[in-house]
């Protein structure tokens, strides 16, 4: 009988789950409307719809992004049909009547120039079609047009130009918007390579001066070094993929970690601790090293003694946890939260900001830097890496063993 | 049996996996020694480490049991469990590394784009592991009575809050370390034993007649029938009985039993003369679950076993903590030699439950009789040689039981706890994880006390059904086949891992009745799967339109070797 009653509980467990993930999905906040009058009623209604059609469109105007708000878009004027087109096509049709898809395209040709909207009767065989007017909005983005919003009923409408007109301006922000997410996709690419760049004369200029002054001494030792300056510019100079594994990155970290102990010597004690399960984990490519190239800066910063760095990279299930610490100079939290938040540029570490950002725009504000520091205190820095992230791959397999 | 040796030699194994857990790659190296600090994980030792998760208390205990009560047929699970790495080393393995996800539900993401896809992923990840997990509890519980005579859901206790207690706190930071020392432990804990059995065997007489006529007492014998259980007697017998039998009370009397079926009541003990045959309890009659699979597979022996040979070849692929340790090979290629590794492995494992199931079928055939049959390995050590030799060769046997659940338990609530933390937890973080790993725990702990015991073996048969008829559709689709939607994924999946998944339901939740549907329920990949494949096929072709945009580049990532792929880029 308890075994009767366990897998009833088993086999009602799943389906109750699935109820409450239904019932959360398609819970709709109109439920709340019921609570105000049909005018507040409607107005929350409509302005739902506008969110649901807001989403795909920040991705850019395309094919899919159209197909997909075209129908919200449509519910939102009220029209027997919508159609979204760009400068050359229509992207998407929703709706009734899309036999008038090339007449639309060869009518468009005068709004999408001037970029003024229109409204024109439709010629048609079909003598019960339902769509008789269009009404052409255009979509510009920054006074360029970009494409048009045409609504189509069965007859002119003063309303539903002016309709049209202002949920075309509504789709025309968003198309902004999403022209700003792309050129901030750009700006962290361009500090990406900055901080590419970046790397290089202030440290080629100290590692070629180090590995001089031991060409006549030591020149196995000079030989070696150079190897390993080589080795570490390669890395840091690669052009393909933005993303590299853990692996590849303690491996550029290594490299650095020995020009930078060649010319400090025993001041400098590094302790590593690596998971080997987190190595193959992809994450933006130099991402790391900055962090440690922050806390050799800031252990030796002011100081005459050794300076202890610490390495660790942890598995924690679906995340790997990368933790930078020294017990060098620290730093004031004030300022660092200062220096992260962009208002002042920092003398040096252009590092942890630049990280920071990248991380986040690749991962989600869930994943930024978290620091701990006081001045005089050391700095520990950690990171959290996801194992996986849609559209995160490394480039290339990992170092040869 | 003496728990003297047994009790300690189980808290060494939860003691040792505790720490090897923790502290095993605590010891700091410096700079100099970086090659070797981050040298990824080699073929040899994550194979090892998936062996060790892998090789379950179906594996350790119930192998061993249904072979005694069931015979030679039973060897189709060793070979089942073993297979499964084949066509995963064929179809899934080294895509599956490729596509840079982490579990199931990433997979699912990453090929089909869609958040829709990847929840409902989730949701049969964490059905499969939930179902995997309770034969576990039910193992460790059995366990710790056969040693103790502790009650049953004590061991499955011990064993939830010991893994919930670890993987919450953070532990298991080297798990590979952890679950390829358990692998070496769970060998050495069969291994050894084995070849004492087998010496013992030989200066026995070496007899053969295990499966060719009926198991007979070897001794005089006392059994208690722990479960009522009608027994079918070919000829009289006459026993001593003292409790309940056909409903008249006795006292220590000896009875002459006519030929035909007999009840005996609960808590009822006989004792059998040396050279007695072994009753044979009827199933059909009998009723309880323990013997559901098994009536089932009595009247349709060949269907049972096509349908077991299904659900375990298709669904290993499928099982949440075998996939996340392939995440571990540096690339595609590492992740088939490890595949390749594992075979090895297992295949070598599997050599060693079958022979302590015959030599049980030899010295203890009254479980068979008693419903514990599953207890066949810790007992027979002791059957055999007895004395200290035999109880410290059980206790090393009783450890290596107790590293089966950990290990498994471990991995399985590590990838539930994963999922219910990504994906159906509101937030993410360190408390949520936690969170999600007494969630991923008291469930199947919860089941575990309210279901009696359905053998390891079958129990851990049915996870492998659901997980082959939901995840092996989405994967070989997903990575052979370009025209996979998500529409298409989606559907198959609930077709066909959720009819599945009600059929597990109705088979442990007792259905009465016998006939063709109750066979049916009882091994359900042989339709299930397939129905999930044509479901999925049939949706995909039915939407044309909902080909993920970048399918082309992402199947070639999924089956471009890395270097290819790199030099690509480059150019």
């Amino acid at each position: 009988m308890s075994g009767f009653l366990a897998g009833l509980c088993v086999a009602v467990l799943p389906l109750l789950a699935a109820g409450f993930w239904l019932g959360r999905r398609t819970a709709r906040p109109q439920t709340l409307g019921g609570l105000g009058t049909p005018v507040e009623h409607a107005t929350f209604e409509t302005l739902h719809t506008a969110s649901l059609a807001a989403p795909p469109l920040r991705a850019g105007l395309n094919e899919e992004t159209a197909r997909r708000s075209a129908r919200r878009l449509r519910t939102l004027l009220g029209t027997d049909a919508l159609c979204l087109t760009d400068q050359q096509q229509v992207l998407a049709w929703d709706g009734v009547g899309a036999h008038h898809r090339t007449e639309i395209m060869a009518r468009l040709a005068g709004p999408l120039e001037t970029g003024r909207g229109e409204a024109f009767p439709l010629t048609c065989d079909t003598p019960d079609c339902p769509v008789r007017w269009a009404v052409v909005a255009p979509l510009t983005v920054d006074d360029r047009v970009h494409g048009a919003l045409v609504a189509c009923a069965p007859r002119e409408s003063a309303v539903l130009v002016r309709a049209a007109g202002e949920v075309a301006r509504w789709v025309s922000v968003q198309l902004e918007l999403a022209d700003l997410d792309q050129s901030r996709t750009k700006l962290i690419e361009a500090e990406v390579r900055a901080l590419r760049a970046q790397i290089s004369p202030h440290f080629i200029f100290n590692s070629l001066a180090v590995i001089a002054s031991f060409v006549r001494t030591d020149p196995e030792r000079a030989r070696e070094l150079l190897l390993e300056f080589a080795d570490f510019t390669r890395y840091s100079f690669r052009r393909r993929g933005d993303f590299t594994t853990l692996a590849d990155e303690l491996h550029a970290i290594d490299h650095y970690l020995a020009l930078v102990r060649a010319r400090f010597g025993d001041r400098l004690a590094v302790t590593l601790q690596i998971a080997p399960e987190v190595l193959p984990v992809a994450l933006p490519f130099l991402c790391l090293q900055p962090l440690v190239e922050n806390a050799v800066k800031h252990g030796l910063e002011g100081k005459t003694e050794k300076c202890h760095i610490q390495i660790t990279a942890q598995d924690t299930g679906a995340e790997a946890l990368v933790v930078i610490e020294d017990d060098g100079a620290g730093m004031d939290p004030d300022l660092l939260r200062r220096i992260l938040a962009g208002e002042i540029s920092p003398s040096g570490g252009i590092g942890l900001s630049n990280v920071d950002d990248r991380l986040r725009q690749v991962y989600g504000d869930a994943y930024g830097l978290v620091i701990e520091t006081a001045v005089g205190a050391g700095m520990k820095v950690t990171a959290r890496l996801p194992k996986y992230q849609p559209g995160v791959h490394s480039a290339a397999r990992l170092a040869p063993e | 049996m003496n728990s003297s040796y047994a009790v300690p030699a189980v808290a060494l194994v939860v003691v040792a996996t505790v720490l090897v857990g923790a502290f095993g790659l605590r010891i700091s190296r410096t700079t100099s020694d970086f090659y070797v600090a981050s040298r990824t994980v080699g073929p040899r030792l994550n194979a090892a480490a998936i062996s060790g998760e892998y090789l379950s208390a179906a594996s350790f205990l119930g192998i061993a049991g249904l072979v005694l009560v069931q015979g030679p047929d039973m060897l189709w699970y060793p070979v089942g469990y073993t297979a499964g790495y084949l066509v995963l080393l064929l179809f899934v393995a080294a895509p599956l590394r490729r596509s840079g996800a982490y579990t199931l539900p990433d997979f699912a993401e990453a090929r089909l784009a869609s958040q829709a896809v990847r929840r409902l992923a989730g949701a049969f990840v964490v059905g499969v592991g939930w179902l995997y997990l309770l034969p576990q509890l039910q193992g460790a519980g059995l366990t710790l009575t056969v040693l103790t005579g502790a009650p049953e859901t004590l061991g499955g206790l011990i064993v939830a809050v010991v893994v919930t207690a670890t993987v919450a706190a953070g532990g298991m930071r080297s798990i590979t370390f952890v679950q390829a020392f358990q692998y070496w432990l769970k060998l050495t804990a069969l291994l050894v034993p084995a070849l004492f059995l087998v010496l013992a065997w030989q200066g026995d007489g070496a007899p053969r007649h295990a499966f060719e006529e009926p198991a007979a007492f070897r001794e005089q014998r006392l059994v208690r029938v722990q479960d009522t259980v009608d027994l079918k007697l070919e000829r009289p017998l006459t026993v001593t009985v003292s409790g309940t039998v056909d409903g008249r009370p006795h006292d220590d009397a000896r009875l002459e039993l006519p030929a035909g079926t007999h009840r005996v009541t609960a808590g009822t003990r006989l004792t059998f003369d040396r050279g007695d045959p072994v009753p044979v309890p009827d199933r059909g009659t009998s009723g309880g679950m323990s013997t559901s699979l098994a009536a089932s597979r009595e009247e349709r022996p060949l269907y049972a076993t096509y349908g077991l040979i299904l659900a375990t070849f298709l669904g290993t692929m499928g099982l949440p903590h075998v996939v996340v340790r392939f995440y571990t090979s540096p690339h595609g290629v590492a992740a088939r030699r490890t595949t390749v590794a594992v075979l090895a492995l297992i295949g070598g494992f599997y050599l060693l439950p079958p022979v302590y199931g015959v030599l049980g079928r030899l010295y203890t055939p009254e479980l068979a009789l008693t419903g514990d049959a599953d207890a066949a390995v810790l007992l027979l050590p002791d059957r055999m040689i007895g004395g200290l030799g035999g109880d410290l060769l059980g206790a090393l046997v009783a450890g290596g039981a107790f590293a089966a659940f950990l290990s498994t338990a471990s991995g399985l609530t590590m990838a539930v706890a994963g999922v219910l933390t990504q994906d159906v937890l509101p937030s993410r973080g360190v408390r949520h994880f936690r969170l999600g790993t007494g969630l991923a725990m008291v469930v199947p702990l919860a089941a575990s006390v309210l279901v009696g015991g359905l053998p390891v073996a079958d129990a851990v048969g049915l996870a492998f059904a659901v997980s082959a008829s939901s995840f092996c559709p989405l994967l070989v689709l997903g990575i052979w086949w370009r025209r996979l939607t998500p529409p298409g994924a989606a559907v198959g999946m609930l077709v066909g891992g959720g009819s599945a998944f009600l059929a597990v339901a109705a088979t442990m939740a007792g259905v009465p009745g016998s006939g063709p549907l109750h066979s049916l329920l009882a091994w359900p990949a042989l339709w299930s799967v397939p129905l999930g494949f044509l479901t999925m096929i049939l949706v995909s072709l039915a939407t044309p339109g909902r080909v993920p945009a970048g399918t082309a580049a992402i199947l070639a990532r999924f089956h471009l070797p890395e270097e290819l792929r790199a030099a690509e880029v480059k150019a």
